[in-house]
């Protein structure tokens, strides 16, 4: 009982929000990922050298990412998804 | 007459249009097919598309297009007598506003999900979409500023709402970051949550606030005017997890507490309504009832703003088609049964006829604080509430309703100048400041330039503009779901006969008020009255063309 109000009420709170607060992580994302990748563009980004060792878990994202974005393959030579 | 009998007769009223005219259209008209694979399952993405369950998804679509308009209507209108807004709402809920929320869903769902602006270009042309553009931007414009002033008016008519409706933004934030950042139960958020709510809106009954009288010249009107947009432009741009969502959240379950409380209270007083049926001492200067009734009343009888909603979001989330009967049609009747409550407490909520009209004394003096005050008289006879407490209780819920469509409404135009900036190449529009500044100063010129010589007070001087406007954007959706019956070769007079009564009242209506702003040299409002009469003229023209040409084509056998 007590389950099914709960439950009702956070689909009653996410429900309508749901696609609008799914973008706004995208976006976050996507600036972190340009974050992360900002030396390829040209952007030194002290941050990169300590950021290195995580690259292995973003390649999931990375290639969601630049499929988004309309490239086939990852733009980036030293960083190939797929 | 007593407020319970027409109480009952309402809900009858509704209950036969569910159960009888909402199944006919969905046998005759619609041909619901449990069997149709909805949008919410064909692109079912866990975000946008998602089957949800009825009672849910009625839930929220409910409490989207519930606001403060079916309250503020019916308060304005009940000038002409209880009877003829009683049966505009009645008649209105079933036969227009029932065909025309749930026509909407049914089409969205039948294309895709796609919305009603979407469709328009799809199923009539382009030019139908841009005419649809530019009657969304004015609708805003106006909601934006009209609820500004409302707002502003009920602070400084109830000072106690002050505090609770402040603090509210202070619980929404609270919530939002509860939820998101520390992954707490809803369940408790939301009991400390109420429970401040209702404690903040004691601690404001014990101590009103109010503003100085002037401050560099202004009034306390158009102060409240400025903090509001200045909010409202602040908010837009918050991550929607802060503060829209939270504060959409309790203010839906604050419609239901409230609804709850004051038809519990109608049905323990008992009051008997002391307005006449039809008022034969309407104040100098009131427009006649025909055809502004139909335009004061637009939430509660018919919108257009809930074609956005059904389309918008709603039929994206519709598990099985015939689900759209008890969502779409039900979702107006709910609307429907806020606007009885705000009748009963505009006409019931008096001691005697003469108090009644010394409310009413012009057409612009009824409007929320009728609906305040008769509302909390009802309170204090069931239930024993101090009239302080029951007052601040009424206008807080009020002014949420309107509070939050406005945070949406500055949001939603920002958007759209967004849109304009990148279609015609004007980059300095695109950016987030610039676009929220230009939203916020339009909708302060109108909001200043409507007073007059009280600048933020003239907010139910344009509501019928308003109105109008609500209802052009409806006409524009029964367009398309008429043209959209006529290609599948069924009978459109469902959606025609309701299209056809909307264009004729708004016309008449717009040229009546533009005979009112001229006597009063109200240049900004003779200009608005021109271009949404020119907005009507053209959905008139564009409606006779697609149905005609949707009628050859069905000949045709195309």
């Amino acid at each position: 009982m007590m389950n099914a109000l709960v439950e009702v009420l956070r689909e009653f709170y996410m429900a309508p929000f749901r696609g609008a607060v799914a973008r706004a992580k995208r976006q976050e994302d996507d600036l972190f990922m340009l974050l992360v990748c900002s030396e390829m563009v040209g952007i030194p980004n002290p941050a990169s050298y300590y950021t290195f060792e995580l690259q292995p878990l973003l390649y999931e994202d990375f290639h969601e990412w630049h499929k988004r974005m309309g490239m086939d393959h990852s733009p980036l030579e030293w960083l190939s998804c797929c | 007459m007593n407020a319970i009998v027409l109480m009952l007769i309402g809900f009858v009223a509704f209950t036969l249009g569910y159960f009888f005219y909402s199944r006919f259209l969905a046998n005759k008209i619609f041909k619901l097919d449990p069997e149709f694979v909805t949008p919410a399952h064909e692109f079912e993405d866990g975000v946008d598309y998602v089957p949800t369950r009825p009672i849910v998804l009625w839930g929220h679509h409910f409490a989207a297009v519930a606001g403060a308009a079916p309250i503020v209507g019916p308060a304005i209108a009940v000038i002409w007598g209880w009877l003829p807004a009683f049966l505009w709402v009645t008649v209105g809920t079933v036969f227009f506003a029932g065909v025309h929320d749930y026509g909407a869903l049914w089409a969205s769902v039948r294309n895709k999900g796609q919305s009603v602006g979407s469709m328009t270009a799809d199923i009539v042309g382009e030019r139908a979409r841009n005419i649809f553009m530019i009657v969304i931007f004015l609708l805003l414009l106006m909601v934006n500023s009209v609820f500004a002033i409302i707002i502003a008016g009920e602070h400084i008519a109830v000072p106690s709402s002050v505090i609770p409706t402040w603090v509210v933004i202070v619980v929404a934030m609270a919530i939002g970051y509860l939820v998101y950042k520390k992954g707490m139960s809803l369940l408790w958020v939301t009991i400390i949550g109420v429970t401040v709510l209702y404690g903040a809106i004691w601690v404001g009954s014990v101590y009103p606030l109010s503003l100085p009288e002037t401050v560099f010249g202004l009034g306390a009107p158009a102060q409240w005017v400025i903090i509001l947009f200045t909010y409202a432009g602040i908010a837009s741009v918050l991550p929607v997890w802060l503060l829209l969502q939270p504060r959409d959240y309790i203010n839906g379950i604050q419609l239901f507490i409230g609804l709850a409380i004051l038809y519990t209270a109608v049905v323990i007083a008992n009051p008997t309504i002391v307005a006449p049926a039809f008022n034969p001492n309407v104040p100098d200067g009131t427009p006649p009832l025909v055809p502004l009734l139909f335009v004061t009343i637009a939430c509660g009888a018919i919108s257009g703003f809930h074609g956005l909603v059904a389309s918008g979001t709603t039929s994206k989330q519709l598990d099985k088609e015939p689900h759209s009967r008890q969502v779409g049609y039900l979702g107006s009747v709910g609307e429907g049964t806020l606007a009885i409550a705000a009748i009963i407490a505009c006409t019931a909520g008096f001691a005697s006829l003469e108090e009644w009209e010394g409310r009413y004394t012009s057409f612009t003096a009824g409007g929320l604080d009728v609906f305040v005050q008769g509302g909390a008289h009802i309170l204090e006879t069931a239930m024993s509430l101090s009239p302080d407490v029951g007052e601040t209780l009424l206008a807080v819920m009020a002014i949420l309703f309107a509070a939050t469509t406005m945070d949406a409404g500055v949001r939603l135009q920002r958007y759209i100048i967004q849109e304009i900036g990148n279609n015609n190449n004007i980059p300095i529009l695109t950016g987030r400041t610039v676009s929220t500044l230009v939203a916020v100063g339009a909708c302060l010129l109108l909001a200043f330039g409507a007073g007059g010589a009280e600048p933020g007070s003239g907010g139910l001087i344009i509501w019928p503009l308003f109105g109008t406007s609500n209802q052009l954007l409806a006409g524009l959706t029964l367009m398309v779901i008429s043209v959209f019956l006529i290609k599948l070769g069924r009978p459109a007079k469902v959606t025609m006969i309701p299209l056809t009564f909307l264009m004729v009242m708004a016309l008449i209506s717009l040229v009546i008020q533009l005979g009112t702003f001229w006597e009063q040299q109200n240049y900004l409002l003779i200009g608005l009255d021109l271009v949404v009469l020119g907005a009507s003229i053209l959905v008139a023209l564009e409606a006779i063309r697609a149905l005609r040409e949707a009628k050859r084509e069905a000949a045709r056998g195309v």
